[in-house]
């Protein structure tokens, strides 16, 4: 494969949510979601259940994309922050890192400048863990020590089930 | 690049349909959206213009059921097959785990049809993968049409590693799940020797 995959273990996970818990009550934000650069939810904090979360991830990941097509079109490396205003809830849409995409979705009862100062600190605190997750992901390529992966046995017969034969 | 979260036990894998402008990308994920148990499928998101061209992508995350105790889920893109929206093409392609390549089997399309997997070969090397090495499967669409070109001469100007060839009719319905089925079996194979 081109690319190391994105292997999220329990610890990291729980801290990772954690983090976004966190950012959601001190922000006043409604929902908070960290989201994958390629358009994959990794965790989510707040009122989840009043957003279609995985619509959301793929659209705020084509949205960042082409905002960096944008970035480079006139020289810039990226755009770090995107700020959609409606008329009653908002979206402040960051990156986290090399592959994180930070969104909070916010109403008047917070504020741009609120929601931009919480980000920044849990950004740093996000950034922190991924850089984990990446370096072990390094390591284990480098060494060819990678864990036993649960798919090292799958089957043909396994993937004739998953479409029902 | 497949996410896996051991915390919540799920594998999530993107594939890609491509091909050149109206060959039936996004016939194929309607087919399946159209198909698939309420339970099992997401909402369908379609950015396109006002004649319904896909602008930027249209996609469909899809539950599979579960492998070695995995949440399997896919999350099904197309691209805009018009030539001139190759920006956008590239910026789809970004993590991908494997591709369809839909071709059209209209003969006055086969060169459409080279053009297109050129630029897909030139796309995928710019986001870090080879054409030659990634899951892949090629499709034969519309085989229904009176000018649909014969299979071996399809064979012979599009097939270039013995990727799975399936015949499909999109809008019936024909091969568009043997064909998403051809790809979840390399890409799910693929995380077998990672």
């Amino acid at each position: 494969m081109a690319k190391l995959d994105l292997i999220m273990f329990e610890e990291e996970y729980k801290l990772l949510q954690e983090i976004i818990g966190r950012l959601a009550k001190d922000a006043s934000a409604k929902v908070v979601f960290l989201v994958d650069k390629n358009g994959q939810q990794i965790a989510a904090a707040g009122d989840v259940k009043s957003i279609d979360a995985t619509s959301l991830a793929s659209l705020t990941a084509g949205n960042v994309a082409a905002t960096d097509g944008l970035a480079k079109l006139i020289g810039e490396k990226e755009f770090s922050l995107l700020f959609h205003e409606g008329e009653k809830d908002n979206l402040h849409i960051s990156i986290v890192g090399k592959r994180g995409i930070l969104v909070v979705i916010f109403d008047q009862n917070s504020s741009l400048a609120l929601v931009r100062l919480r980000v920044k600190k849990a950004s740093k605190e996000l950034q922190e863990i991924f850089d984990q997750v990446e370096q072990r992901a390094q390591k284990e390529s480098d060494t060819g020590s990678r864990f036993e992966s649960p798919f090292s046995e799958i089957t043909d017969e396994d993937i004739d089930r998953l479409f029902g034969d | 690049m497949t996410f896996i979260n051991y915390a919540s036990r799920e594998i999530n894998c993107k594939i890609v349909y491509y091909g050149p402008g109206l060959c039936g990308k996004t016939t194929n994920i309607q087919w399946i959206y159209e198909q698939a148990n309420p339970e099992k499928k997401g909402k369908l998101v379609s950015l396109a213009t006002e004649t319904d061209r896909t602008l930027f992508f249209d996609f469909l995350p899809l539950d599979m059921g579960t492998v070695k105790g995995f949440k399997v889920r896919f999350h099904l893109y197309t691209v805009p097959g018009q030539v001139f929206y190759d920006a956008s093409r590239k910026l789809i392609l970004r993590g991908c785990d494997g591709i369809i390549f839909v071709a059209d089997s209209q003969r006055a399309r086969m060169e459409a049809n080279i053009e297109s997997i050129a630029n897909l070969a030139t796309n995928l090397k710019e986001n870090g993968f080879d054409i030659r090495s990634i899951p892949y499967v090629l499709q034969l669409n519309k085989r229904d049409m009176p000018s649909a070109a014969p299979v071996t001469e399809m064979e012979r100007l599009l097939r270039f590693r013995g990727e799975p060839m399936i015949e499909a009719v999109a809008n019936q319905g024909t091969g568009v799940i043997e064909t998403l089925k051809a790809a979840a079996r390399q890409i799910l194979m693929e995380l077998q020797r990672t």
